[in-house]
Formats: structure tokens, sequence, C-alpha cells
């Protein structure tokens, strides 16, 4: 079992990000997944929080996740709190949409494994959102499953012209870019 | 003797009239009546409007109100603009 | 086909597969998408049926009194302040033996105001005379609402379709969508006994004197409780067409168990986790997981339980003053048994308080390891909390 939380701010698709993971791991055809939002008055702009497991089996465990093996932060302004890394499995994985490099991001961090990815510049580029309010949800997806092997590409674009509201081909663009640049990261680091 | 007998499947589960609520006269519940008087009426239709049995009828200038079916209760009496309508005791005349 | 679908949506298109007459609904949260979907599929066609809109709960459901007595399938959904609302009709549409179906997504009671999962809204209709099924996935909850049309239209008794605030309601996961030609096969079209009908004028619900009040009270009482077996066949049958079984409750892992779980919804789905993990300590733990609150299952109960097993009954609902509903509904049932197990108490999850595997198997070990007091714990319940 992967159990995933997601940190992002309200209207930036956080809840969705975690809905299209289900549909690609659906997709994919490989494991089960459960995606779960926690839901406060919902309001735009408002810290929020999504959980997701992916497993082999059928998953029966309908709480929070308080002990992740994968933090997404959808912003980074959200910044690395005590709150957002609560829990993180001393191996786990820290996915961030940020500019800066996993050096840089690294340094707050000390002992998880960290991920950057330029999701607010891949979205932006592609014309998702506004520089106030970029939705980065699909990138972030894209790269999530570029690191965690939970879908290929094609589940994953699948999953996205299937969820989003509007601009299929520059959300699975985004997608796609965002699953290119974590391949090659990830295999410079390795 | 006290215990409710026990019944046959297929008993009906709840209780249809096929009888016409026009049979259920309730003229009887009356002890006051109500009178228009034609002289004072201005035709301006708030009894037949307020009348919560609807049993007053609209006519050319005053209404009627059915006896078989008026209850008494007085609303009419209580509303009417000119104050034109009258409890009369029912024994009265 | 399987889709991903979040809990309210599994009851929207359970609805529309079902082939609904008629929709009446007002959106509360958590419940929304359960009907803003369907008033989605009407505008595109993809819902044939009639969607009405209203002012209020208690107006939504006085529609499907009237639309029901014409003899039309119905449906709705609504939460906590909303059913409460509701009330009034509820009576009304059990006492005309009306099969509306009803999906009551579960959320505390005001004051003070809250948004999250908690049973006792739903339980505090138990009085109405409606059935209440409660899921704990979501596949659950699409295939209990098509059984509950099946269900209510032969018992004539509308019956309510439970499930968790959030938890379960805006939670996405694989479902199987059924083929609408097995659910054609499962469901036929409703057949009124009588009906409203402009060519043959009859009067419904009206004035009805002690002597028939008391003999229609007791054909209500006397056929929800025989809509057992009515529950038992359904399952059966829908087992036959779509491969899945529904009974009146799970049984996991009870054959050898120290003691069992009870529980119901989204947390029944977890402590299957909780009893594994349990296992894996060398425990003999198990769990009952209730899915009929009405019909409830007294007699199976007092045939199912042994003297030895204890019971921990956890309960997301609390009547102020007795505890825990299933908890009292248990003992009740459990009061003539001659060697009764001990039963416990644990009210744990009001207002959407997490009830988590950890918490699952601490309730389970305060009643295998007699830890809660058994005099005590027989009548007052034992308050529980994951500090998390």
């Amino acid at each position: 079992m992967v159990e995933i939380r997601f940190h992002g701010r309200g209207g930036q698709g956080t809840v969705l990000a975690a809905k299209i993971l289900a549909e690609a791991v659906l997709r994919f055809g490989q494991a089960e997944c459960l995606a779960m939002p926690e839901f406060g008055v919902e309001r735009r702009g408002a810290p929020v929080t999504a959980y997701a497991r992916v497993s082999k089996g059928k998953i029966r465990l309908r709480t929070r996740i308080y002990e992740p093996d994968v933090v997404v932060i959808l912003d980074p302004t959200i910044g690395q709190s005590a709150e957002i890394a609560k829990g993180l499995k001393p191996s786990g994985l820290v996915l961030i949409n940020t500019e800066h490099s996993a050096q840089e991001a690294a340094a707050a961090w000390s002992e998880a494994r960290v991920i950057c990815v330029p999701a607010r510049a891949i979205a932006l580029s592609l014309g998702l959102g506004s520089a106030a309010s970029p939705i980065v949800n699909t990138a972030v997806c894209g790269a999530l499953a570029a690191v965690t092997g939970l879908a290929d590409s094609a589940a994953l674009e699948a999953a996205i012209r299937a969820s989003v509201p509007e601009k299929p081909e520059q959300n699975v663009e985004a997608a796609r870019r965002a699953y290119e640049y974590c391949r090659e990261t990830n295999h410079a680091a390795a | 003797m006290p215990r409710l007998e026990d019944e046959a499947p297929g008993t009906p589960n709840v209780i249809v009239s096929d009888r016409s609520m026009a049979e259920n006269l309730t003229g009887n519940w009356r002890n006051l009546r109500p009178i228009i008087d034609p002289a004072r009426c201005t035709g301006c239709l708030i009894c037949w409007k307020f009348c919560p049995e609807a049993c007053v009828e609209l006519t050319q200038k005053v209404p009627l109100i059915h006896m078989e079916y008026c209850k008494g209760c007085g609303v009419c009496v209580e509303e009417c603009p000119p104050a034109c309508i009258e409890f009369q005791p029912e024994d009265a005349s | 086909m399987r889709k991903v679908l979040m809990g309210n949506h599994c009851a929207a298109v359970a609805a529309a597969l079902a082939k609904v007459d008629v929709v009446s609904a007002y959106p509360i949260t958590p419940q929304t998408q359960s009907v803003e979907l369907l008033a989605e599929m009407e505008a595109s066609g993809r819902f044939k049926g009639r969607f009405m809109r209203v002012e209020s709960e208690h107006s939504a459901m006085a529609e499907l009194l009237g639309a029901a007595t014409a003899g039309a399938r119905t449906f709705t959904s609504t939460s906590s302040q909303g059913l409460a609302y509701m009330h009034e009709l509820l009576h009304w549409v059990s006492g005309a033996r009306l099969p509306v179906v009803m999906v009551e997504v579960n959320r505390a009671l005001a004051a003070p105001w809250n948004l999250w999962a908690d049973q006792t809204d739903s339980l505090s209709q138990r009085d109405t005379g409606w059935m209440q099924f409660y899921c704990s996935d979501n596949q659950e909850i699409l295939d209990t609402v098509l059984l509950a049309y099946r269900i209510a239209e032969q018992a004539a008794i509308p019956a309510m379709v439970v499930f968790d605030g959030f938890v379960l309601s805006h939670t996405y996961e694989a479902v199987d969508v059924p083929a609408q030609e097995d659910v054609d096969r499962f469901l036929p079209p409703y057949q009124p006994r009588q009906q409203l009908d402009v060519k043959r004028p009859l009067a419904f619900g009206s004035l009805t004197g002690p002597r028939d009040y008391i003999r229609l009270r007791r054909r209500l009482d006397g056929d929800l409780r025989r809509s057992i077996e009515l529950v038992e066949r359904a399952g059966r049958e829908f087992e036959r067409i779509f491969g899945r079984r529904y009974g009146l409750w799970e049984e996991y892992r009870c054959e050898d168990a120290e003691a069992l779980l009870v529980a119901s919804g989204a947390p029944g789905s977890t402590a299957k986790e909780a009893v594994d993990a349990l296992r894996a300590r060398g425990r003999r733990a198990g769990l009952l997981r209730l899915r009929a609150f009405r019909p409830f299952p007294a007699e199976a109960l007092r045939r199912f339980v042994k003297a030895q097993t204890p019971l921990a009954v956890v309960d997301r609902n609390c009547s102020p003053g007795t505890g825990g509903i299933f908890f009292q509904e248990i003992k009740a049932a459990l009061y003539p048994h001659p060697a009764p197990p001990p039963v416990y108490g644990f009210i744990a999850g009001l207002g959407g308080g997490d009830i988590t595997q950890e918490l699952l198997e601490e309730i389970w070990l305060e009643a295998a390891d007699k830890r809660a007091e058994p005099g005590a714990a027989r009548v007052e319940p034992v308050w529980m909390e994951d500090p998390r």
C-alpha cells in the first residue's frame, strides 16, 4: 500500500489531483485506488488536504492518512511547516511544486527524499490558471506518476481527459511535460 | 378478548375511500349562522377568499354561503370590510 | 463497467439505473452531488425521469408523497438538518405504505454547526417506519439503492440508504456500474397495488378512527418485521445477477473469535483491517458489520451470539441520556437470550472524528480484555477518541 497526502490551496485542484490519480490507477490496471478529500468549509485560497491510497488488493481503510509514504505539495507557499511533514515515513518522499532545485529544497527536509517539479511554470506556459492562481494539479499528477510508477503516461493522459472540466489538451501536455521532467531529473540524480 | 385478532395475509395496508368529499356535510357543526346583508355588501369577495371550508359561492353580486357545508367558524364575519355579515343563532327565526 | 465514482455519484447513478420516474430534492452538504448529478443527467437527457425543484426538504418529501401515490417510482436524498426538517413527511410516507427510496448521507446535527459524519440524524428517524440500510463502501451504495427499490416495493415500506458524509460521500473509488439490462432484470417496473387515478377518484390518508388506526399500525409493524425475509431474498437474487451478496449483516472472521467488533458504515470497512492486525498479533478478533437497522435482525442476532464472546459495539451516534443507539438496540434484542454475551458500548467519531484502525483495535481490546468494567459498561457507554 502506498499512502499519499496532498497539500494545496482551495481552487488549485488539490482534490481533483487525488481523483485523477484514482482514474489513472484504474486505467493502468495494476492496483486499486481510493481518493478522499479532507473537507472543511470550502474557500478559495484556504489550505486543502486530500488523501490517496493505492494498493494491489481492495482498500478497506477509510480514514485520514497519518503516516504517508508520499507528501505532495501543490503550493510552495504552504511551506515546509511541521504540519505538512507530520507523520511522513523516514523513507518517505516529498514532491514539491517549485522552481528551486532538489538540492536547495532538500535542505528544508532533512530525512526525506525530495523531488521538485516546476509545475507552476509548466501550467502558466500552457495557459492553465493565472499567475495568482495557477492550476497545477495535472502537472503535479504527471510528476507523481513518474516518480512513483503508480501509472504510466498513457493511463494518466486518459484519466486527465476524463476528469478535467476544460482545456483537456493543455492539461494532458502539462502532465506529459512534468512526467518527462521528473524521469530525466530522476535519471540524473541516480 | 382484549387481544387484537390475527388478520389474514393480504389485508389492505391502507384505507382509501371512493366516496366523494361532497358527502361530508359539515353544516351540522354550526351553531351560529352567517347572514349577509345584501344592502351593504360591496361584492368585494373577501368572504369567498377567506372561507376555510370553500363554501362561499361567487354570484353576480352578493355571494351565496352554502349552509350544508358552513361550519360557522366566523372568519367571514370577522374579515368582511363593510362588516355586513352578521352571526345569528341557529335557532333564531 | 468499472468507473471511478464518488459515493454521492454512486447514489445518483443507481437512481437513474432504477429508472426512477420522479426525483424531488433540496441540496445540503454533504449530499449535494447526489442530486446535482441527477439534475445534470436530466438536463442532458440521460435521465428520463422528472426532476422537481423545491424550496425545502419538507416539500421534497411532500412531492414524493404525491408522486408515489400516483404510482411513480421516486427518489430523493438529504442529510442532517434537511432530514430533521423532513421528519413529519417521513411518517406520512410510511403510513401511506409508499416505497419511496431516499439516500441519507450522515452528518451531525446542530447546535453547534458541524458538517461531518455522524449517524444521529438517520438513527433519530428510527420510529418513522422506514427501512434503513447502512453502507460501508461506494459499490455497496450503488448496489443498496437498487436493492432498496426491490425490497421497498415488495414490502410497501419506504427505505433509506445511509452512508457516512465525506468519508464515503466524497471519496472516489472504482465501482462496477451494472449494465441497464441486468438492472432491468433485477428491478421490474413498479406495480403499485393502488394508485391515484383521475378516472377513478379515491381519497387517501383521510381521517381514521382508533379501531382502524391501531390495525394499520399493527400491519406496518408486522410487515416491517417480516421484511427481513425480503431483504435476504433480494440479496440472493442480486447475487445471482451481479455476483455480489448483501444480507442483513456481514460477518468477518467471526467463527473462533474471542470478542467481536460490531460496527456499521465506513468504520465497518476499516474494522476489517483492525481485525487482521489483531489476528497478526495472535488475538482472535472478529467483526459483525451491521447493514440493516430497520428491519432489525434481532432473532438472527440471538441465534448468532455466544455467551463467551463479548460484543464491542461502535456507535458514531448518541441518544443523549441513553448512549449509542446500536448499543441500545442490540441489548434489547438480546434480552430474551438465556445466556447473553457481555455487550460493551463505545461512542466514537461524533461530528466527523476519525474512527481509525488503531482506535478500533483499542475498542476491541477494551471488550476482549474486559478493561471496560463489565457491569457499568453494559449500561453506560465508553467514550473513545484517536488523539491524532
